[in-house]
């Protein structure tokens, strides 16, 4: 297939790995955060961690949007379907995400909710262009690059005059999250973090300077990185670089479709239709100021949360689910007492497990043959060896 | 007196006709739609005697039989429809075990108000895969429900087969070193199907490969009697179908993306919706794994055959007290190919 192959051929992996590996210090060690989901996926769907020297390590970052999203807005939007009888359309991924006591969307259909699974906000409007009778709300989530498919979704809507339309709005912001991972460094429990491998879709948005901040104030490289495996192996390869040179820099790996000042229609268009929330729930960052958007108040008439008043909810975390420190990057989700023993992809306790994008699911989808907290050793045919860390890589490296 | 009065003095309305309740209530208009329609297309000794079950003798040989229920949305998808759906799919299970099929029996849910014309594509259609394959329909039944309780029809398939002497294929005898083998491209059914939903519907030239296997399953036999495991990877397709086999047999898997067969365009289809097409179904494949030294003649045999052109061998089982199915990557790491999780692909067969 064109275009995408060229990012996953083996034989540029390999280079990009034995440049890697034949750069990186022996001394020191690189934790290098991937931001989002899409390259957590990428990282383990393709193995790239096998390819890396046994001293680079991947802190998986919270660039899931299903992830963050607070407990309390899953049952606001249960309640929604429940409560108010609305048609709730949403992402596949959100309709498995456990809400307090267990409680989630496709629990909710099953118990007779009209709950919709669709794949864009145009499916939502026209569900509500089919049955003016009903009221039909949009479950909005996700980061910067979902935002603006969402506003035209209120733009349509008001020029049509669709009033059995509204959007449930739960759009957050990249930046903050990214300042407040970063802030936590100090703290007794924070995550070390060397560089940041910087979102790919939000950054075709946003652009690549709202990460400035990353190096003037944090002091660490950042660089925007596409979600193809050989996107991230370069862009890692680009983080050693800075990191032996001591250079702190935002660089972009993602030139095909990054620039620096992003998509300014796009930008527009989030303008018009959202403003700041003062602070907003993350799940495992807690409140951010100014980290999330709600409705203008020229499209209020649109806000399902001013249409359908909603308690806040009880936002009841499992005890024991360690999602929160996941999605710092303080923990491993091995390390979490529940993973894989009562929280699978067809169980899951917390959110970083329903997700594809969510480290948790990765962990145990395409990673858990690998022995308990470690990442350098691929075991032999599954069972636990003592094989010598970062062989695969060696072997790789050495066989271009 | 000229004989017996006609029984149907009004023939059914094929062309703008549909299904009602009176169909399914056992009185004339049920018998109408039987002999009109069912019959008509899916004519043979046993079906025309009448009975409410066919009567046959089994020739020597061990018996198999499986049972299967097709749902798929929509009822008509490039490359096929429900109707040789539901024949190809009894066929292939029961040749899973190495078998010859013999007969096949369906079981029809109409939803009131299903045209009589898409009724009669798609019995025309079985009758035609059924006349095919040489495995004729030879007991029925039809049930109608009201409209909203099913979606147009539903067809369940029962099949009957017979093993040949010497061949012991099964699920639990995957062994360490043992050869894993697939037929063809992977993904082309599920990706048809997907292409047709209402709100997914995109531009694709792709067919499903719907086919019965046991032509293919016939000539594999005969060159390598001791074939250890068969299986059509349908629904999850080949990820889950590997999965099982590894926990029936109680072994490991490692297999190569890399030697994987996917066609381009389910390959980008696949791109397109967030899908993996380890995980899309199939509908016209299977899998082989056999001992390591009749590896190359199990191979010849499968790509001499039309249905086989494209066999590859994907990977070997290994010893796995875990019993994981691994993957060398594309990129030459290695990941998991897990259980499917949920339900990405509803009604896909």
């Amino acid at each position: 297939m064109k275009y995408v192959e060229e990012f996953r051929d083996q034989g540029l992996a390999r280079n990009l790995a034995a440049s890697i590996a034949g750069e990186v210090d022996p001394k020191r060690s690189y934790r290098l955060m991937e931001f989002c989901g899409g390259h957590t996926h990428a990282i383990f769907r393709y193995g790239v961690q096998d390819l890396m020297p046994p001293n680079l390590h991947f802190v998986h970052g919270p660039g899931c949007p299903v992830c963050v999203l607070p407990i309390g807005r899953i049952d606001q939007a249960i309640a929604l379907a429940l409560d108010y009888g609305v048609t709730l359309c949403t992402y596949a991924d959100l309709m498995r995400v456990p809400g307090s006591e267990r409680r989630s969307l496709i629990k909710a259909k099953a118990a007779g909710a009209d709950v919709r699974m669709v794949y864009s906000t145009q499916d939502a409007l026209a569900i509500a262009r089919a049955d003016p009778g009903r009221q039909v709300v949009f479950f909005a989530i996700g980061f910067e690059t979902t935002t603006p498919p969402t506003a035209v979704a209120l733009r349509q809507a008001r020029a049509e005059g669709l009033t059995n339309f509204s959007v449930f709005c739960n759009h957050v912001l990249t930046p903050p999250a990214l300042h407040a991972i970063l802030s936590d460094q100090g703290a007794a429990d924070g995550v070390r973090i060397d560089g940041i491998l910087g979102p790919s879709h939000v950054s075709t948005v946003i652009g690549s300077r709202p990460y400035g901040f990353v190096p003037s104030e944090f002091h660490k490289p950042l660089v925007i990185a596409g979600f193809e495996p050989l996107d991230v192996m370069q862009s890692a390869l680009m983080l050693v670089r800075q990191l032996n040179a001591g250079r702190c820099e935002v660089e972009n790996q993602y030139t095909r479709a990054v620039t620096q000042e992003g998509n300014r229609k796009a930008q527009a268009l989030m303008a018009e239709v959202f403003d700041l929330r003062e602070t907003f729930e993350w799940r495992g960052l807690g409140q951010l100021s100014r980290s999330a958007l709600k409705i203008a108040s020229d499209y209020a008439d649109l806000d399902a949360e001013l249409r359908f008043p909603l308690a806040p909810g009880e936002g009841r975390e499992v005890r024991g689910c360690e999602c929160p420190s996941v999605l710092r990057g303080v923990k491993a989700p091995s390390d979490c007492k529940l993973f894989g023993t009562v929280c699978t992809p067809e169980n899951p306790m917390g959110s970083c497990m329903v997700s594809s994008e969510g480290a948790c699911a990765a962990y145990w989808s395409y990673g858990r043959f690998r022995p308990t907290g470690t990442w350098e050793a691929r075991p032999e045919a599954g069972a636990a060896s003592g094989r010598d860390p970062g062989s695969i890589a060696r072997a790789v490296a050495g066989a271009t | 007196m000229a004989g017996p009065e006609r029984r149907f003095p009004v023939r059914l309305d094929l062309r703008h006709g549909t299904v009602d309740l009176s169909h399914g209530s056992g009185g004339r208009a049920m018998a109408q739609l039987i002999e009109e329609l069912f019959q008509r297309h899916l004519d043979n000794d046993l079906l025309r005697q009448g009975n409410d079950q066919a009567a046959f003798d089994p020739p020597p040989g061990r018996l198999v039989m499986s049972t299967d229920g097709h749902v798929v949305s929509p009822l008509f998808f490039p490359g096929g429809d429900i109707g040789c759906l539901s024949v190809h799919g009894t066929i292939n299970d029961v040749a899973m075990a190495g078998a010859r099929p013999l007969y096949l029996a369906a079981g029809f849910i109409l939803e009131e108000g299903l045209p009589l014309k898409d009724l009669d594509r798609i019995v025309a259609s079985m009758a035609k895969a059924a006349s095919e394959a040489g495995v004729p329909v030879v007991a029925g039944d039809t049930k109608v429900v009201e409209r909203g309780k099913a979606d147009g029809v539903f067809i369940n398939t029962t099949g009957v087969g017979v093993v040949p002497p010497g061949v012991e294929i099964s699920g639990d005898r995957a062994r360490p070193g043992d050869a894993i083998l697939v037929s063809g491209t992977i993904g082309d059914h599920g990706v048809a199907v997907m292409s047709q939903r209402e709100n997914l519907s995109f531009g694709t030239d792709i067919l499903s490969d719907t086919a019965a296997l046991h032509g293919l399953v016939a000539a594999m036999v005969t060159a390598v009697p001791g074939i250890h495991c068969l299986r059509d990877p349908t629904r999850g397709g080949l990820a889950t179908t590997l999965n099982e086999l590894a926990r029936q047999s109680g072994v490991g898997m490692r297999i190569r993306e890399a030697e994987i067969p996917v066609r381009p365009e389910v390959q980008a289809a696949c791109e397109l919706l967030g899908l993996d097409p380890l995980y899309v179904a199939n509908e016209g494949k299977l899998i082989a794994i056999c001992p390591p030294a009749d590896t190359e003649t199990l191979l010849a045999a499968m790509r001499a055959h039309p249905l086989g052109a494209q066999a590859a061998l994907i990977g070997e089982v290994v010893a796995d007290p875990h019993q994981f199915v691994q993957m060398q990557t594309l990129l030459g790491g290695w990941r998991i190919v897990d259980w499917l999780a949920g339900e990405q692909l509803p009604r896909i067969c």
